[in-house]
Parts: structure tokens; sequence; C-alpha cells
């Protein structure tokens, strides 16, 4: 902890750009550091990168036909049935996406505005980046389109919204994806935000490793090819569905 | 009248610093805060003497012209720090550095200042490696150490080639950590520009703040200079480009004795220069030296490259002169061999300016496996700097100064003779006689700081009790102030056309040819009145553009050139008036017939200490008889 | 050879900036980046104009004083470099090469090139050391230190504190310089006693002044030292335990 006292005009010349918060109680004081804001968005990551795998794997029952996948998300309503109430696991599922799809954007959001403040004033020249590639600086604009498109999805094919999905049915998965899908500018969103979740997971996949301070010298090499692959298997997975639809091997 | 008591303690030689502690008198705790202590320069003795008076309890100010106290030139330091803690079971001790330590340096140092240092090299490994500082380790975890120049022990202690980094950064975080405590107020990008002396005491510096311009004054109770050596004089050197003599020459000026100018020292391997526009020199270890061969072309106009000269068409002229120890022999001279083959033309390069370096016949012996396990780091940094690819190409190498022996002449407490001021590290002329051995620079700034400085200061604050800081508005501070703007008024009123780097690359040259490598009466004579009409010309066609208020680099350079001047004269007629050789210091007068230094012990085994006397005035020698009880005067001789 | 240079130029803090172009003939390849500097700045002085300030001191890589971006890249083209060791036969001839200082909002710049990177003292201040008193060490061969600790904190430990790290960063982070800092520390045995407590003040010092990391590993190319960003982990790790050790430490732990 820095004391007050005099201070030389080099040292009063730089003002923080930040006040250290007052402490909050464990585990929120985890929270208040950038450093564990970085943990959290890796831990939510790690969620999201589940949900998203399970989701792609799920929904690969399209191709089994109309009564594999409608019967599969039936069944997503059902786990553990009777032992608890319908649709209490699937709740609890969602609940927790919620809250670590809140708290990764949230975590993003501070970090990018914290940054800014880091640096006012950008280089008048033209940067040559070596490192960061093109992944690891628009993580910022593929997170919100990602997030756009989950609104877009949710009101396509979860909550059937009239002006998104006119000819949706609930429990008939299958023609609802479909018909959605036969429709170009849909099938183009989801092809594009689908990349842009391919690039922002190739970055993410890898950084949540160094977040977490999972560093070894035996997994480091590792760690980059998990990346490109998870990203690879999504985005080829993901993006198979409208091309299908829209090539009419799926109908 | 000026008198020289080196107040060495009584008894024996390894029983001094002992009873001396014993008899000092202490301040109690609650009586430290009430007192102020000034460090000037913040590297290895300046940062340790800074944070070690800080942690018993007094208030310290500390300064230096850096951006943090982290970029002080002692972080430069590659080789490593010596000590006598003969882990290495080879028979070394105390007595066996401090011998060797007289030795290295041609029997013109204190005895009883050696032999501490020596004592207290012990407890410095102790205290870095308490901080923290990755020296290297053996397998087993324990240290390693390394043999180095000239010495039958392996007393080195390392850490990579960046010793001098390590232990530099073990000082500077002891220091942020009593900066941070409030002990220690830190003064970075502010320059000591005058020293306060009132009634034959120091009492308070005077500094300019490099980024304000603001010209203020310090009050302390004791003021600590520890502000490196003045190698800068050659213009190029291996110092940093900003290191400069002006803390102590102005030190110097207001009454402090200057040691030994004359003795600087030479170090054989470094590069060479590439262009008029060289800026500075960069030093290769020594160590290259174990498996290199050294060689020029005999004939002047051969202009093959390296290794399409046959072996018959080469001379290694070092195998030639000294069979015995061929390569290997001191720093002195095979740098005055180098100098030599060069300057009868024999230099290779584009400007004929070095000698080779080869290592084809060790890399045919040992692969270049090995080679690269062994110098790796340091072909690497060769070809960065020459383009050049050592393992193809022979190193082209020529000498350069790196170290500064001479310095202000402090007594056994490192106290000069205006009371009150304390010298440490290089910027003092204690304890390296007329050449230093190598990796023992470092040790020296840290026995200095860590020990010997905290001790003796305490010592004499304790005489000070009761007495107040002499008040920044009293008529001593006011006129040193008001010298030094005036000061600055005048470089910037010059209006001259010449910038100060031109002037000092000029300067460098003089002191260069005349008082560099070897050294003749006709030539220092020549040198003092051409660095005369040089100065001359300073304060006439000097061109110092800007203002006084911002950072200004030509005016810090401005500052430091103008100390130079003054000090390459007084080097010139320190070295003059020294009819010897020793160490360092080459006259070609005085050398044996087989070519190596003669010493005069009868006439000049003493220290060489000169008072100002005004700018136009010469300065006074003073002597200090150099006693030797524990050591025999001895002749060096590598044939 | 001969070069045109675009060199920022700025009064003060707060004074308005902009790029200045200078030509640089008769240059050699054996010079460095920063003689061509001391060239131009010569001519300049000639020509009654104020040299271009920039920070340099040792010349050889270590002290970290000198650094600029160059062409948009910290240090300048060549890796593990510091501007001081980069040498004019790195450039084409005739290139036209561009000058910048270091830009982020606690590297205010002093003077052209000139940035105030005291930042970092406060860093360093806040736990990169180990609280031992000159006097108090215990013999030094009393603690061994396996040779790989050893050499892995070295690798750390070398972090000349350039500035180059915030600088690269896209985010303006000094991820690279604190982790290395503390990392040398926490990785060896006589950092052990306040390694939770450094932690935590260093990185919470480190956020009060910088921004934060993201990944982007622009400071492991950009460091004259090749520091790895592994470090950057290992301080991560270190900071998330240190929140829950530190309160053990205090006697509030669960565990």
């Amino acid at each position: 902890m820095v004391q007050a006292r005099p201070q030389s005009t080099v040292e009063a010349a730089v003002r923080p750009i930040r006040k250290r918060p007052r402490p909050l109680p464990w585990p929120l004081s985890l929270y208040q550091a950038y450093v564990g804001k970085k943990w959290v968005m890796a831990i939510t990551g790690v969620i999201g990168l589940v949900f998203i795998a399970g989701h792609m794997f799920g929904n690969l029952k399209l191709y089994m036909g109309a009564e594999e996948i409608n019967h599969y998300a039936e069944g997503l309503r059902t786990v553990a049935y009777p032992l608890v109430p319908e649709k209490f696991l699937l709740w609890v599922m969602r609940v927790g996406l919620i809250v670590a799809f809140v708290l990764h954007v949230h975590a993003a959001y501070s970090i990018w505005s914290h940054n800014r403040k880091a640096r006012p004033t950008s280089y008048a020249s033209k940067r040559d980046y070596i490192a960061a590639d093109w992944a690891s600086r628009t993580m910022l604009w593929t997170g919100p389109i990602i997030l756009l498109f989950i609104g877009f999805h949710l009101a396509d094919l979860t909550w059937g919204v009239n002006a998104v999905n006119p000819d949706f049915v609930h429990g008939e998965v299958y023609d609802n994806v479909v018909f959605s899908l036969s429709r170009w500018p849909v099938a183009t969103i989801y092809v594009v935000a689908n990349l842009a979740l391919g690039i922002h997971i190739y970055h993410g996949a890898w950084s949540l490793f160094q977040s977490l301070g999972v560093n070894n010298p035996q997994i480091n090499q590792g760690r980059r090819i998990f990346a490109a692959l998870f990203a690879l298997a999504i985005v080829a997975g993901n993006i198979s569905f409208p091309l299908a639809v829209m090539l009419g091997i799926v109908e | 009248m000026v008198t020289l008591d080196s107040n060495i303690p009584e008894g024996p030689v390894d029983e001094k610093w002992a009873n001396h502690q014993f008899h000092m008198r202490l301040v109690n705790p609650a009586n430290k805060r009430r007192f102020t202590v000034i460090v000037v320069g913040t590297g290895l003795a300046g940062a340790s003497a800074a944070a070690t008076l800080a942690e018993l309890g007094y208030n310290v100010k500390a300064f230096t012209f850096h951006d943090s106290p982290r970029r002080a030139h002692s972080i430069a330091a590659q080789g490593g720090i010596n000590a006598a803690k003969n882990y290495q079971n080879d028979g070394d001790s105390a007595q066996r550095l401090f011998y060797d330590t007289v030795k290295g340096g041609d029997f013109r140092s204190r005895e009883a200042n050696v032999y501490r240092l020596a004592q207290l090299s012990v407890n410095i490994i102790d205290q870095c490696v308490a901080q923290g500082v990755p020296f290297a380790r053996e397998y087993s975890g324990l240290l390693e150490n390394r043999s180095f120049g000239g010495v039958q022990v392996s007393r080195t202690f390392y850490a990579r080639g960046q010793t001098g980094q390590q232990l530099l950064l073990g000082a500077y975080s002891a220091l942020m950590r009593q900066v941070a405590l409030g002990a220690v107020e830190l003064h970075p990008r502010t320059e000591m520009l005058d020293l306060v002396v009132e009634d034959g005491r120091a009492v308070g510096i005077i500094t300019r703040d490099l980024i304000t311009g603001e010209v203020a004054s310090h009050a302390g109770h004791a003021v600590i200079l520890a502000t490196g050596g003045y190698g800068n004089v050659y213009y190029l050197s291996t110092n940093a480009k900003k290191s400069n003599t002006t803390a102590i020459w102005r030190a110097h000026k207001r009454g402090a004795l200057f040691a030994n100018p004359c003795y600087t020292q030479i170090h054989p391997t470094c590069i060479p220069a590439g262009d008029e526009f060289q800026s500075k020199l960069t030093l290769m270890s020594e160590s290259l030296r174990n498996d290199g061969r050294i060689w020029v072309p005999k004939d002047q106009n051969d202009t093959r490259p390296a290794h399409q000269i046959p072996e018959e068409d080469r001379d290694y002229y070092l195998e030639r002169r000294y069979p015995s120890y061929g390569n290997l022999v001191p720093r002195d001279v095979a740098s005055r061999a180098a100098k030599r083959e060069v300057d009868e033309g024999r230099g290779v390069g584009p400007k004929k300016n070095g000698v080779y370096l080869d290592f084809t016949d060790a890399i045919n012996r040992l692969g270049r496996d090995v080679i690269e396990e062994r110098y790796g780091n340091l072909f690497e940094m060769y070809e960065r700097i020459t383009g050049d690819d050592p393992y193809e190409m022979p190193m082209r190498i020529y000498p350069a100064i790196h170290y500064t022996m001479g310095g202000l002449w402090v007594d056994y407490n490192l106290q000069s003779n205006i009371a009150g001021l304390f010298v440490g590290g290089e910027a003092n002329f204690s304890d390296h006689g007329a050449n230093r051995l190598g990796a023992s620079a470092l040790m020296q700034g840290l026995a200095d700081g860590y020990f010997v400085l905290p001790a003796t200061v305490g010592d004499y604050l304790a005489g000070q009790l009761g007495k107040p800081l002499t008040s920044t508005d009293s008529e001593c501070f006011q006129s040193a102030r008001a010298s030094v703007e005036e000061q600055t008024r005048r470089f910037l009123a010059i209006g001259g056309t010449r910038s100060p780097d031109d002037f000092h690359r000029e300067l460098g040259k003089i002191v260069w040819d005349h008082i560099g490598m070897e050294r003749d009466a006709a030539g220092l004579e020549h040198a003092i009145s051409e660095i005369r009409a040089l100065r001359e010309e300073y304060y006439r066609d000097l061109r110092v553009l800007g203002t006084g208020d911002t950072l200004n680099d030509s005016l810090e350079k401005a500052f430091r050139v103008a100390d130079f001047f003054e000090l390459a004269e007084l080097m010139a007629r320190d070295a003059l008036h020294r009819e010897e050789s020793c160490g360092g210091h080459f006259r070609v007068e005085h050398q044996t017939p087989d070519g190596e230094a003669a010493r005069d012990d009868e006439h000049f085994s003493y220290v060489g200490a000169w008072e100002w006397n005004g700018p136009d005035a010469p300065q006074t020698l003073h002597k200090e008889e150099l006693t030797f009880e524990n050591v025999h005067l001895a002749t060096r001789s590598y044939a | 050879m001969k070069f045109t240079l675009k060199v920022w130029r700025q009064e003060g803090p707060t004074a308005k900036g902009r790029f200045e172009t200078y030509e640089a003939p008769n240059i050699s390849e054996e010079m460095s980046f920063l003689e061509v500097l001391d060239v131009v700045n010569e001519s300049l002085i000639r020509e009654g104009k104020e040299p271009v300030h920039f920070d340099h001191d040792c010349r050889e890589g270590i002290c970290g004083s000198c650094g600029m971006m160059i062409n948009g890249q910290a240090h300048g083209p060549q890796r593990g470099t510091a501007t001081c060791q980069l040498h004019m036969r790195k450039f084409d001839d005739g290139a036209t090469i561009v000058v910048e200082p270091w830009r982020a909002a606690s590297f205010p710049i002093v003077r052209d090139l000139v940035v105030n990177r005291s930042a970092f003292d406060r860093i360093i201040e806040a736990g990169g050391f180990v609280s031992v008193n000159t006097g108090s060490a215990p013999e030094a061969n009393m603690l061994p230190v396996p040779k790989q600790v050893a050499d892995a904190a070295m690798d750390a430990a070398q972090c000349i504190g350039c500035g180059a790290c915030v600088a690269a960063c896209p985010n303006g982070a000094a991820q690279l310089f604190t982790s290395a800092k503390l990392q040398h520390l926490n990785l060896l045995p006589q950092g052990q006693s306040e390694r939770w407590q450094r932690t935590e003040s260093m990185v919470e010092t480190m956020e009060e002044y910088f921004g934060t990391c993201t990944n982007h590993g622009e400071c492991e190319t950009a460091c004259p030292k090749n520091i790895s960003i592994d470090f950057i982990a290992y301080m991560n790790r270190d900071y998330i335990k240190a929140k829950t050790v530190n309160r053990k430490l205090s006697g509030q732990g669960l565990g």
C-alpha cells in the first residue's frame, strides 16, 4: 500500500487511472480486480463452450430425421423426471447459462472500458502487430455480434416470436428449423454469426488457459491446437445446418 | 591547509574493522529520525546505502538523474562479484582476496581498506541471496562459482551475464521498499549540480530538476556521493552515455581532494568503433580470450578477408611475444599490444581499428557445440552489433576504457577531507589502487553501501546531535544556487555554433590519444595545452538551444562536458607527475626492457590527491603515503 | 544508406504533438538506431533547431532507458532487441521510418520521445522485494535453490523495465512487466513468506495504473529480453490463490 508521502515531480505527473475499490467480502473481492474478472470470464467461457458443444452435438440429430430431434428436444425437458419436476433441470441449466452469460458480458464490458482509459491517446502511426492476431483483436466485435445473434436465435427458434419466425409451432423442432433456415437472409445470418462465434472461440478457448493460469510446458503447445480444433468443429457443425437446409439435404 | 589523515584504526589488519566498529559512536533509534542524509546516485553503492540508512531509521533523500533508480550504470556489469566464501574448497580466504586485490592494484591501494573489503565480501553474498538475487546454482541447489581473470581460485558469483543487473535490482528493491515506507524521499530525474559547504562541513546540495529546470536546495546532516566513475571523459567508453563526473567534480571544486585521476582501466576485448558517429563502445566478456587466438595480418596492406589469409601471413603477436602466457596476458598488456599493431597500420576491419580474435582453432578442436555453450550469448551480441557471424568470421576487437580507479579522496571511513561528505563506489578512489581486478567493482560498491557507509555515517552523525539542518535560505545555499543558475544562463547565452557532443567527441579524442593506454611527458604536456584551448573555445562557441525550464538534453550535456574539461586537465597533470608506470597508468618512459610497467615504489608509493585552486590555477598535490605491512611489494611479471 | 525519419515532436506533456520529417543521408549500416537520431540531432542543432529528445543511457540493451515505436513496433523490427541495439542494416536503404513515443495513460509524454515510466516504480514499491534488512541475512548456502528454479527466476528477473510490453499491448496493460517482477520472487524460496501479500498488492497497484490483459501476446514479441507470457499465467493463478490464502493467513479462511 502506497502511503501519503512527498512526491517528486516525476511521480506526481502520473495519476492512477483507477481508484482501488474498497474490498468486498470474499468471493466478491475476486471480481473487483481485472485479473479476477478475466478469471470469471474464463470460467464462464468454459461454461459457454460446454453448452455450445452440447448444443451443436444435439442438433446433429437433425440429420437423423424429424422424429429423432423432436424426441431429443422433448427429452431435454424431462431429464431426471419424475425425480425432479419436469423442466427443472432445464431451468437450472438455463439459469446457470444466463448468469454465466451476464457475467461474461459484464466482465468484458468492464475490461473494455478500463482498457480504454489505459490508452486514451492511440498511436498516430500505423501499428504493426506480430502476435496479436485478428481473432484476439476482434473479440470486441465478435462478442456483440454473438450477443445480437443469440437474441435473434432465441426469438427465432425458442420463443417463436411472430415477427421473426411466423411459421413457428411449439414442439415441432424439425419443421421450425427447416422453415426458418430455408429463408436465405436467415441462413446468411446463421452462417455469419457462427463464423464470428468460431473466431471468438479460436481466441477464447486458448485465452482461458492463460487467464486461469493453466500453464505447463507439457500442454502449452496443445492449447492453441485445442482452441483451433474446437472452433473448427463448432463452426463446421453449426454452419452445416443452414447449408444443409439451403442445399435441400434436410427438408 | 588540507591535511590527509587516513584514520586507519589501530590493531592487526584483520581486526581493524571489528575494533573500529566497536569504538564508533552510535545514534540511538529515537535520535536517528532527527537526521537527514542525502544520497546522490542510486547505483549499487547509492541504492544500498540509501536503503540501509533508511532501515536504520535515518531520513534519507535519494537523488538520481535517471527516470528510475534501477537504471544506474551498475546494471551493465556482466561478469560477476567476488567473495571469499571458499565454497569451492580451493584455498580461498579473506586474506587471499585481500592479497590478490592489493597485488592486482599494483600496490597502490590502502591495505586496511582492501582487507575490510575482503572481509565484507562474504556478507554481501548472504545479503543478496536473501533479497532474492538469482545467482547461478549447481544442481545441488548450492551457489556456483567461476574463476575470473588473473587469480587462481574460483570465487566469482554470477547471474548469467547480467550480474550487475541482478545485484542492482536487489538494491533497488530494498530502496523502493523504504520509499514505500516513507523513509526515503526519492528524487528521480534530478541532477546534483553543486555541493554546499559551511564551515568545512557538507550541509547540502543544489540540484536541477531535469524536467522543470527548477534549481533547488536540499539540506542534510551528511552527504553521500555515489555517482560512479568518470570514464566518459574519453567520450567513447563502455560507460553509459550519461555517466559523468559532475557530482564529484563539483565537490572537488568545493574543496574535496581528487585522488589518482590518472588511474583508468582499459578493457582489451571491446567491439571496435564502427564509424565516426559511434556513440559508445560495447564490452565483450574477457573470458573469450580463453579460447580465441588473437592475430593480425603480417602485411599492413593485406585486404583479403580473414579466412583467405593463410597461416604464414598471420601474426599471432601475443603468442609470439609472450610465449608462456600467450593470449591470456593481463588486460593492460593485451591492450597495449593491440594498440601497437593498429598504430603500425596492421589493424583489421573497414576502419583498420581492431585485431582479430579467432575461434576457428577452438571450433575445430572442441566442436561448434562446445563453443556455442560457452560463448553463445556473446557471439549473438557480437553479431547483433556488427552483422558478422563469429562462427564464420573472426571477431574484431579493440581495447576501450571501462573503469576509473581514481576518484574523490576518502579516509578509512569513506569520508572525504570535507567533514560530512562521504563517497562510495567507483566515485571514490579507495580500494583498487592503480588497477581493478575483474568482478571487484560490484563487490566494492555493495560493501560500501550496505556495510561501511551506514556504520561510518552513523559515527559522524553521532557527533552532530543537536545541530539543526542548515537553512536553505542561508548564505551558503543561496550563493551555491545562484552560481548554478548563473552557469545555466551562461550556457544558454553563449550562442555559438558547436553542440556539447561535438566538443565532447573532440575532447575525448585528445584524452584517448594522450592520456589513454600509453602516456608520455610530451604527449601529456601537449594534451594540457590542447584541452585548455578547446575549453576556451567551448565557452566561446558552444550552442545550447532551448530554455532552462524544460527537459533540455543539450543543457544537461553542457554542464557535464564543462566538468570533463577540467577533469581531463587534472588527469594529464596527475599522469605527468607520476613518473612511473603502474597498473592502468603506463608511462612510455618507464618500462622494463620487455615492455612491462616499471613501478617506482621508492618515490611513488603514495596516493596523489589534488586540491582545487580555482579555474585558472593548477591544483596542489597532497600525498598520502602508502605503507605495506601485510604484503610484500613485488613486480608483476607475465613472461 | 539514407533514410527519411518521421519523428513525433511534442514540446511538453500537454502540448499538441506532430510528426516532423527529417532526412538522414550518409548513414552507415554499422550505426545503431539511436546513433542515427544522434546524427539527426547534430544537424538539427546546426540548423538552429532543438534536437529530438529521447531516453537512452547504457546503449547495450540492459538499462532499459531507451524505447520507442519504430514503424508501429515497440523497439522496432528485430525481435529480442532494445532500440539501442537495433542496427540500420535491419532496414532497407531509402526507407521511411516512423518513430513515435510509447503511449499509455500512465506513461505521459515528457517531451518528444521521452515518457514518464515511474508507474513501474509504484508497482515495485507495492511489493517487489523481499523484506530483509541489511545484516539480517542468513548464510547464503543455508537455503538451497534448485537449479531449475533459479534459472526460471532468472528468466523472469532479467526484465529491464523498458515499458515495451505496455507500449506494444493493444490494451496498454503492464502484465508482462508485473508478472516478471512478481514471479522472479514468487518462484524463489526467499520470496515465499511474502508471496501472497506481494501478489495481491502488486497486481492491484498495477491495475490502478495500467490496462488489463486480454491475451494478445503482443508484449512477448516486443520484449527485448524475450520474457514469456507464461509468467502472466502464473501471476493470474497466484492472484486467485492469494485472495483466498491471504484471508486464511489473517484467520478468516474457511479451510
